[in-house]
Formats: structure tokens, sequence, C-alpha cells
């Protein structure tokens, strides 16, 4: 929806009374909702499977569903990163975008043509990484969390080759110490690069939002590509680690 | 003597009856009473002054402004979200409180309490399908919310603090939920949160099979970041006591007190955003 041009209609006074125009919507709307969920816990019953049993874990265990799109980044990053850095992140870049986006336009309005950028990046991690790997962990992922289309049977013994390497070692790269290294290059080499290049073409808007800004801004957003990237080497080229180290691997 | 209040006159009181006076009357004795006009303060006559009043002078209504824009009741543009998330938060406040008259957060008991709430307890089925439904229904309006927030740029000044507190909410209505499903002690609630509790353990320097953990004194799989947060090294009962008492008490006394601030502050950056 475009920007509503200002006082488009100059008869209609601009300001109405919350009693009774709002509160008589909010009470249609909350009659609605209630209706509703009554309807539905009348229709539906909420699960109750066997009780709690420690030595009895079921194949596949799923988090509970809003949880699962992390879940299902755990095929492709250690716990560590998938379970408790990524979340973070998470929380913390979502706090930090309206000092993030110093974009005047689009302040109370439905935009895309002011500000096509933040919708791109929002979308992207909202409806792909969080909802669409929601959506793949609830409904493909079977036994052993391997992926299952709706219509194939859930075989819990399904042997799926682990036939995967780490980047280096694919490249060529043979004894340990020269994979680290070569891992860290291409890491650390994908955030400086990708910061110089972000930096050298937005050189004009270092003025007005300054250093700070941009730095944080490039690297989450590079965060949020190494996933994806992440994400196609492992599938397309069945690459686990990027970088290994005596510490953490990535 | 001569204070005694007259006998009414049959006669009179039957013709009052049937032209309709009396409700009249009665109705002008009962608002003109002390215990009415304590109790409300201002008429129902749909004048801009009561519109006010009606307002201003409730303590559950005076959250909203008197006045508003005109564009804030355009459901289009507000999606209703926000609203309905909070109506869903106190519809599992109203059905949990009655869950928990007859639910025990302990391992022995837990399950069994379930099993009679489905089964022997009145409506029990029915209050928890509510409960249960409506923790679904809050983390999916929550996100929509969200998502509305930030297309209509409405994180943007004045409003980015607002924005901030807002983050918090979706976080502990996601915590809410995840510290609820342990509570029914089936399979499902018992790995569920086996699975999500598990990612702790990998916290850097605090879990123990998290990097840099070496470096930390006494981390191990008895005292790490896992362990505090379910009482022990495997979800067992003092896990399903902790999570019930993060449940019903610390997460919605402070997510309650973040929706206070957070509805306050929409007031004071001058009402929800809109074209300027």
């Amino acid at each position: 929806m475009a920007a509503p041009p200002k006082k488009a209609t100059e008869a209609v006074p601009e300001k109405v009374h919350v009693w009774p125009y709002l509160v008589r919507l909010e009470f249609l709307c909350a009659i609605i909702v209630t209706v509703f969920l009554t309807v539905w816990s009348i229709v539906i019953d909420a699960p109750l499977e066997e009780a709690a049993n420690p030595t009895k874990t079921p194949n596949p265990s799923k988090a509970p569903w809003y949880f699962l799109g992390l879940q299902d980044i755990l095929v492709y990053f250690d716990p560590w990163f998938a379970g408790v850095v990524a979340p973070v992140l998470i929380i913390v870049g979502l706090m930090l975008i309206p000092y993030l986006d110093v974009n005047p336009k689009g302040n109370g309005y439905y935009t895309y043509t002011e500000r096509k950028a933040a919708i791109w990046v929002y979308c992207f991690g909202f409806l792909v990484l969080w909802i669409a790997l929601i959506i793949m962990g609830v409904f493909l992922r079977g036994p052993g969390w391997n992926l299952f289309m709706p219509w194939q049977y859930w075989d819990a013994h399904k042997v799926v080759a682990l036939t995967n390497v780490d980047l280096p070692y694919a490249l060529g790269f043979r004894s340990y110490n020269s994979q680290t290294i070569v891992g860290g290059i291409i890491i650390i080499g994908y955030f400086v690069v990708g910061t110089g290049i972000y930096m050298f073409m937005e050189r004009k808007a270092m003025q007005s939002v300054g250093f700070l800004r941009m730095i944080i801004k490039i690297v989450l957003v590079l965060i949020m590509i190494g996933i994806v990237i992440k994400i196609v080497l492992r599938l397309g080229f069945n690459i686990k680690y990027v970088w290994v180290t005596p510490w953490f691997n990535i | 003597m001569g204070n005694k209040p007259p006998i009414p006159d049959m006669k009179e009181l039957m013709e009052s009856i049937k032209s309709g006076k009396i409700v009249d009357e009665v109705s002008k004795k009962v608002t003109e009473s002390q215990v009415w006009t304590s109790s409300f303060r201002h008429g129902y006559a749909d004048t801009p002054r009561n519109r006010v009043l009606q307002i201003a002078s409730n303590v559950w209504l005076h959250l909203h402004p008197v006045k508003i824009h005109r564009h804030a009741l355009r459901v289009k543009f507000t999606w209703c979200m926000g609203g309905i998330t909070f109506l869903l938060f106190l519809s599992t406040v109203v059905t949990g409180v009655i869950l928990m008259f007859y639910y025990r957060p302990v391992g022995e008991y837990a399950y069994f309490d379930m099993k009679y709430l489905q089964y022997d307890v009145p409506f029990g089925m029915v209050v928890r399908n509510m409960h249960r439904w409506a923790a679904h229904s809050m983390v999916i309006t929550v996100w929509l919310h969200m998502f509305r927030v930030f297309l209509t740029g409405s994180y943007k000044p004045p409003r980015e603090f607002n924005w901030v507190i807002g983050v918090f909410l979706v976080t502990f209505t996601l915590l809410l939920s995840f510290t609820g499903y342990l509570l029914p002690w089936d399979q499902l609630a018992m790995w569920a949160v086996t699975v999500g509790t598990n990612m702790a353990r990998a916290t850097p320097f605090l879990g123990s099979e998290g990097p840099f953990q070496e470096y930390v004194f006494g981390v191990s799989p008895r005292y790490d970041a896992r362990s505090v947060l379910l009482g022990g090294s495997l979800v067992g009962p003092p896990a399903l006591l902790r999570f019930y008492v993060l449940h019903c008490i610390f997460i919605p006394l402070v997510a309650g007190a973040l929706m206070i601030v957070h509805f306050w502050r929409i007031r004071k950056d001058g009402g929800i955003s809109g074209p300027l």
C-alpha cells in the first residue's frame, strides 16, 4: 500500500474518540478470538502421550515447533552456534534494528520502494531462516533427523552415507595445521572482504550513517548470508566444517 | 412523630405501575443513591464529555488515550495482532490459574494429574486445550505483530525503545511456552525439553561441552549453564519444579511488567505510528 497523502480528507476530523470507536473494535475482535479459541478447544484435544520415561528416547526427538528452525540449523552447525550463539544474535540483532536502520522514510506506513534493503533483510530472516526452517523441521524431518518428503514412509532404519569432509580437505590440504590455517583464512577472509566491499560501495553513507553502525550492520548480514552458504555447502557439496580448530568448529 | 413517611395510597401505586412511571422513580432513587454515585462517576448518555470520562475514569480502559488518530482504527494497518496477543495472554492466565488448582509439579503426581484433568475434572480437558492452543496462538500472533511493526517502520524514532521492549516480550513469550511445554510430564514434554536444554551444554565458557569451557574453573556436566536450568544433569523432577515456578510465577510477572511498560510507552511515544 502506498503512503496515504497528507490531509487527504479535510472534512472528517483527524482524531476520533476511543470510546466508542476503538473500544467497540477491540470488543468485537475479542469476541471473535474467544469464540474461535473456544470452538478450537472443544474440537481438538491437546496432545498427551505416555508418561515421561528417561530410558526411552523417541526417534525423532523434536524441540517445541517454534524452535525447530534452530534445531534444523544443528544439521549445519555445532550446538554452540545453533543453540546458543545464533539465538543470542537473533535477539540482540532484533533489538539493534531501530539503531542500525537510520533511514527516516517509511515511518508509520507500508512502503517497499522507500526501504527495499530493510524489508528484504527482515523478510529473508523471518520468512526463510525462521518460518521455512520451522515448516521443514515440523513436516519433513523424520527419524535420525533425516529428510522425508510428505509421501515417504518414516523409516527409522534409513541409511544415509556420511561422506562429508571439511572444506580445507576438499581443497586438498591434508595436515591438521594447514587445514586450520586455511579454514581460518576462509572464514576471516569472508568477513573482511565482505565488510570491505560493503564499506567501499557505501562509502558516501559513512558520514551520515557512521562507522560503527555500518560495521555491525554488515557483520550481522554476513552472518545471515553465511548460514545460507553453509547450508548450500553441506547439501550441495557434502562439506562438514569450513574451519576446524582445537576449541570450536564452524 | 410527624416525620413518618406517608403510607402510599394503593390507587396511586397501581396507577404508577400501570403508567410505567414507577420505573423512572425507582431508577432515579437508585442512580441518586450514595452507593451508585460512588461507584459510577459519570452518566451513560452519549455526550462528548461522557466519551472522555468513559476512558479517563476507568482503570482498565485508561491505558488508551481519550482520542486517537483515525488511521489507528484501520485493521488493514494494525492487523489487530498486538491486541490479540494480549487477549491470548489473558486467556492463558485465566485458564492457567484454573489448571493450577488440579496440577502438582511433582514427578510422581504430575502425569496422573494430567490424566485426572483429562478424564475426571469437569471441563478439565477444555480448560487444558484452551490453555495450550492460546499459548501456541500467542506465539504466532506475537510474531505477526512484530512483522507488522517492522513492515510499517514503527520502530523508527521515537519508538526505538518500545521495539526493544517488544523483543524482550517476544523472547519471554517463547520462554513461557517452552517452560509450559514440560509440565504435562509425558514423553513429548520430556524429550522436547531435553532437546531444547541440551543446547545449554554447548554454551561457550559456561557449558560443559561448549567452546573454551576448559578455561573456566569448575565447569562440569553437573555444574554448568544447563544444570542451573534443570537443577540437575538431566530432565528430572527438579527440572519439573524449576520450570513450573518459572512458568507460573517468574516469567509471567516479568512479562506482565514489561507489557505495562510496552503499552504505556505507546501512549508516551504519541500513540501507534502512522503517516505524519
